[in-house]
């Protein structure tokens, strides 16, 4: 183990804040972690990066008393603990963000902070002590939210920095969070590792779990990289790298950058309209979208999740009715609220869709990869035999695909669920892709996905690209965009706020478009 | 907190419904020493009142095709995620439609003749009946649990009003309708058998088991090997996967439901055809509430259904053995046993899961 913080380090002697010896856990065959240790000093931000599946929730998991270590010690502050239950994990100062909040969007801020610490049978009292203590700790940190705002007004950024004050009010002196700006706009993680600072130098430990190693190398004092369940190597955070950290998770060299040549873009395949969509609740989602896609370019569209992307996809997917304006597909069709597409159809006109979300629509998680990989083209001729589905083609198809695709397992009688995030997310697009789209719309390509397999990815993306394909690209990664995108849309609040090539656009001003917030409100 | 543990198939659909199975019975057999019985002996009766001799076995498979169709009815329904419990009340109405048709033509054509028209009448009421809820499920949002029970009490009525007021056969008080002629009654099981030479008892057995196994056999195919069932089984797993895979959830709970409703019908076939020779009252006995059961415990797999059929059909058969070798042990307690069962192997059906799970889990590891 290459280490060089896992000694004690100057801390005026100090014990470290939180130190693991050997933990390993298994769920049945799957060795989860393993001989995992660590150590982190009091007043420092450690953070913890590692692919999908490296074991990284498992092990905080451990830490906050969800699960029992198979093996191994847990210290606090250099004293051995057991941690039971969260609730033992709350009183030993240890405090945890969720990456999905756990917050009663309908009561105020402050109910929702107050929520499992009551004090008592009546509200009042522990309304009063919540109310101050909340006064004292936005003094303190500088971490201002109203506490009488119901948590539905907020936004994402403030509703997290609610998630902070439910832990430091339990006497969190510990902190976990967990990926937690996939969320947020640059602008507001920006404010959050601000807000981390403050913590740290009034004495908070902090862990950070994420998966972007920019993150890493801005906010954290200390880096451990998890692979396969072990922790492989502890690096201080200033004398490391994207690439070697990068490196250290996948266990062989990466490319971090997208190569490709400038894009040829041709005729075009998708001309948007005054595209409106309406959601069921009458709540405009997409507001009077225009803008053309081209045969061989990647248009990206850049945005915080929620800002009316999905719908937009869905609407161009004809999974979404619009209910005003139009889109044209390859000249040929025009697509208006009265004249609905519907994403059979869709398929036939040579639109293929990799859902953002595969988990609810790109896959039938309880499927065989074999039959997931018919999905929508369940009816094709290629797949049916008379009366019946043709099995035989279809697992011949599916499998050939993972070859192709480089999906592990190759085992095309395995069940979707089985196979890890990257896996599946390459399932899903040897699908789409091997029918070779005119449009290709994509949605978050490569969420949850590890980063050997993202690397793949975006060469595949390029590679339709190059192929003459139209590419519509969604992701809330504003580095994704940046780097895959030959034209670059931001969206807001469901308008399309700007448009610009990708060659020298400058994420900072993506970013604030992102917002669409004066610039005090962001700070 | 643990994670979920995949068994092996075998295990999932043999080891754990045996399990079941024996749990239930270990429950019946402290009642049964309860009520100052021996349970072994119990048993012995039971098993042989089931299976012992041929007239026995007979009946057990009469009440087996009934459990295939209910149970075939609640899997497939299942599959699309819809829970169908208004199997008795599709079966009381496709019973109807194959009284109704064999009425109307039982002079004009032979059975062979009637049974594919028969077959289709069953499937066309019994469809019908299902297909109403499946619509207001599909369209208007609801509940099918609820429309589906409510159809049983309207089946009930409607069936009630016919045969008093409509079917009955004139000049005579209990609410039947005339008796079908003898050329339009389904082969009997004895006289199939007597046909291929060998003699065996009497019984209410008939063609229509032979019926049900092909539709067994059918629903396996149409489930898991053409695109139609691919659909039913997508919108049941993942809603969202089949809107954007093109499939119309709506359309396919509307038809997935009148597929249900038409293989509960086929009671009818069994019943009307089979057995009972002319329409009458409540000749569905509870059938298609049994058959939620069968499939529950058949893991909504049509091979399941048939063995769960065949348990079914033996508890009906040798539980009326049991009240009659047993002063202590009335038709009630064999409700009781009957219901221990459904409660062991439905809705306790995985309570043996983890247990097993882990035993499992601990074997592997200590393989390797």
């Amino acid at each position: 183990m290459t280490s060089d913080n896992i000694r004690p380090v100057a801390g005026g002697g100090k014990p470290p804040a939180i130190e693991l010896r050997g933990i390993s856990k298994s769920f049945g065959p799957v060795q989860a972690n393993r001989d995992v240790t660590f150590r982190v000093m009091p007043g420092t931000i450690h953070g913890i990066v590692g692919e999908n599946g490296a074991g990284k929730s498992t092990l905080m998991s451990i830490l906050y008393g969800f699960y029992q270590a198979d093996a191994g010690e847990i210290l606090v502050d250099g004293k051995s603990v057991t941690i039971e239950s969260s609730r033992a994990a709350i009183d030993l100062g240890i405090g945890m963000v969720h990456q999905h909040f756990m917050l009663v969007e309908t009561m105020s801020v402050l109910d929702n902070v107050m929520l499992g610490s009551e004090g008592g049978a009546l509200l009042e009292a522990g309304q009063q002590a919540t109310r101050k203590e909340l006064a004292r700790l936005s003094n303190d940190y500088g971490l201002t939210v109203d506490p009488d705002e119901l948590i539905s007004d907020l936004s994402v950024g403030q509703q997290q920095r609610v998630e902070i004050l439910k832990a430091l009010v339990r006497g969190a002196r510990i902190l976990v969070l967990d990926e937690p700006t996939g969320v947020l706009t640059p602008q507001e993680a920006d404010r959050l590792f601000e807000i981390l600072a403050a913590l740290k130098a009034r004495g908070v430990t902090i862990i950070l779990i994420t998966h972007k190693l920019r993150e890493i190398l801005a906010a954290t004092d200390s880096v451990s990289v998890m692979r396969r369940g072990e922790m492989v190597a502890h690096r201080t955070t200033s004398k490391t790298s994207a690439e070697e950290l990068a490196e250290l998770m996948v266990g062989r060299k990466v490319l971090l950058r997208v190569d490709k040549k400038p894009a040829e873009p041709k005729q075009t395949v998708l001309a948007v309209e005054g595209l409106t969509v309406t959601d069921s609740r009458g709540v405009e989602r997409v507001k009077s979208a225009s803008f053309q896609v081209r045969a061989g370019e990647i248009v990206g569209i850049a945005g915080v999740a929620g800002n009316g992307q999905s719908e937009l996809l869905q609407a161009l997917a004809g999974i979404q009715r619009i209910s005003d304006g139009s889109f044209n597909v390859g000249g040929a069709r025009t697509v208006g609220h009265d004249t609905p597409l519907d994403p059979h159809e869709a398929r036939r006109l040579g639109i293929a869709h990799v859902p953002e979300d595969r988990h609810h629509m790109g896959l039938v998680t309880a499927f065989s990869a074999h039959e997931n990989h018919i999905l929508g083209h369940h009816d094709w001729p290629a797949f049916n035999r008379g009366l019946l589905l043709d099995r035989e083609a279809a697992i011949a198809d599916c499998t050939a695909e993972m070859e192709r695709y480089d999906v592990r397992p190759p085992n095309p009688e395995l069940t979707a669920a089985m196979f890890s995030g990257g896996n599946q997310q390459k399932i899903v697009l040897a699908r789409e892709l091997e029918t070779q789209p005119k449009l290709l719309l994509v949605g978050q390509p490569t969420r949850g996905v590890d980063i050997g397999a993202i690397e793949f990815i975006h060469n595949t993306l390029v590679q339709m690209r190059d192929r003459g394909a139209a590419v519509l690209l969604v992701s809330v990664e504003l580095d994704e965009i940046m780097s895959l995108s030959d034209r670059i849309l931001v969206m807001s609040a469901g308008r399309i706020v700007g448009e610009m090539d990708a060659a020298g656009a400058d994420p900072r001003r993506i970013g604030l478009m992102m917002a669409d917030i004066p610039e005090d409100e962001v700070a | 907190m643990s994670q979920p543990v995949k068994l092996p198939r075998w295990i999932d659909i043999g080891v754990i419904p045996a399990l079941n199975i024996l749990a239930a019975l270990l429950v019946s057999a402290l009642v049964i020493l309860a009520v100052g019985e021996d349970p072994v002996k119990a048993l012995e009766v039971m098993l042989y009142g089931a299976f012992g001799y041929d007239e026995a076995i007979g009946y057990t498979l009469y009440y087996t095709t009934n459990f295939i169709f209910t149970g075939l009815a609640v899997a497939i329904a299942f599959h699309a995620g819809l829970f169908n419990i208004g199997g008795e009340g599709q079966a009381y109405i496709g019973g109807l439609g194959v009284g109704l048709l064999i009425l109307a033509l039982d002079g004009w054509l032979p059975w062979y003749g009637l049974l594919p028209l028969a077959i289709l009448a069953a499937a066309l009421f019994g469809g019908a009946w299902a297909a109403v809820p499946g619509w207001l499920q599909a369209y208007r949002g609801s509940h099918i649990v609820i429309t589906t029970i409510m159809f049983n009490f309207i089946a009930s009525a409607l069936m009630v009003h016919l045969m008093v007021n409509v079917l009955i056969k004139p000049g005579q008080m209990s609410p039947e309708s005339r008796e079908f002629a003898e050329s339009a009654w389904l082969p009997q099981g004895h006289e199939i058998f007597a046909a291929l030479g060998i003699d065996i008892s009497r019984s209410p057995l008939n063609f229509s088991f032979l019926i049900a196994l092909v539709a067994a056999l059918l629903v396996t195919l149409f489930i898991w090997r053409t695109r139609w069932g691919y659909a039913i089984r997508t919108v049941g797993r993942n809603e969202t996967a089949a809107i954007y895979a093109g499939i119309d959830p709506k359309k396919t709970v509307f038809w997935t439901m009148a597929l249900s409703g038409a293989l509960a019908g086929m009671v009818g076939i069994n019943e009307i055809m089979g057995v009972q020779h002319k329409l009458l009252l409540n000749f569905t006995a509870g059938y298609g509430f049994t058959g939620i059961a069968v499939s529950l415990m058949g893991r909504n797999h049509p091979v399941g259904i048939v063995l769960a059929s065949l348990l079914f059909g033996a508890l009906y058969q040798g539980g009326a053995e049991l009240d009659f070798e047993f002063e202590q042990i009335t038709r009630d307690m064999v409700v009781v046993i009957q219901g221990l069962i459904i409660l062991f192997s439905g809705a306790l059906a995985y309570m043996f899961n983890p247990m097993v799970a882990r035993l499992v889990g601990r074997l592997a590891a200590a393989k390797g």
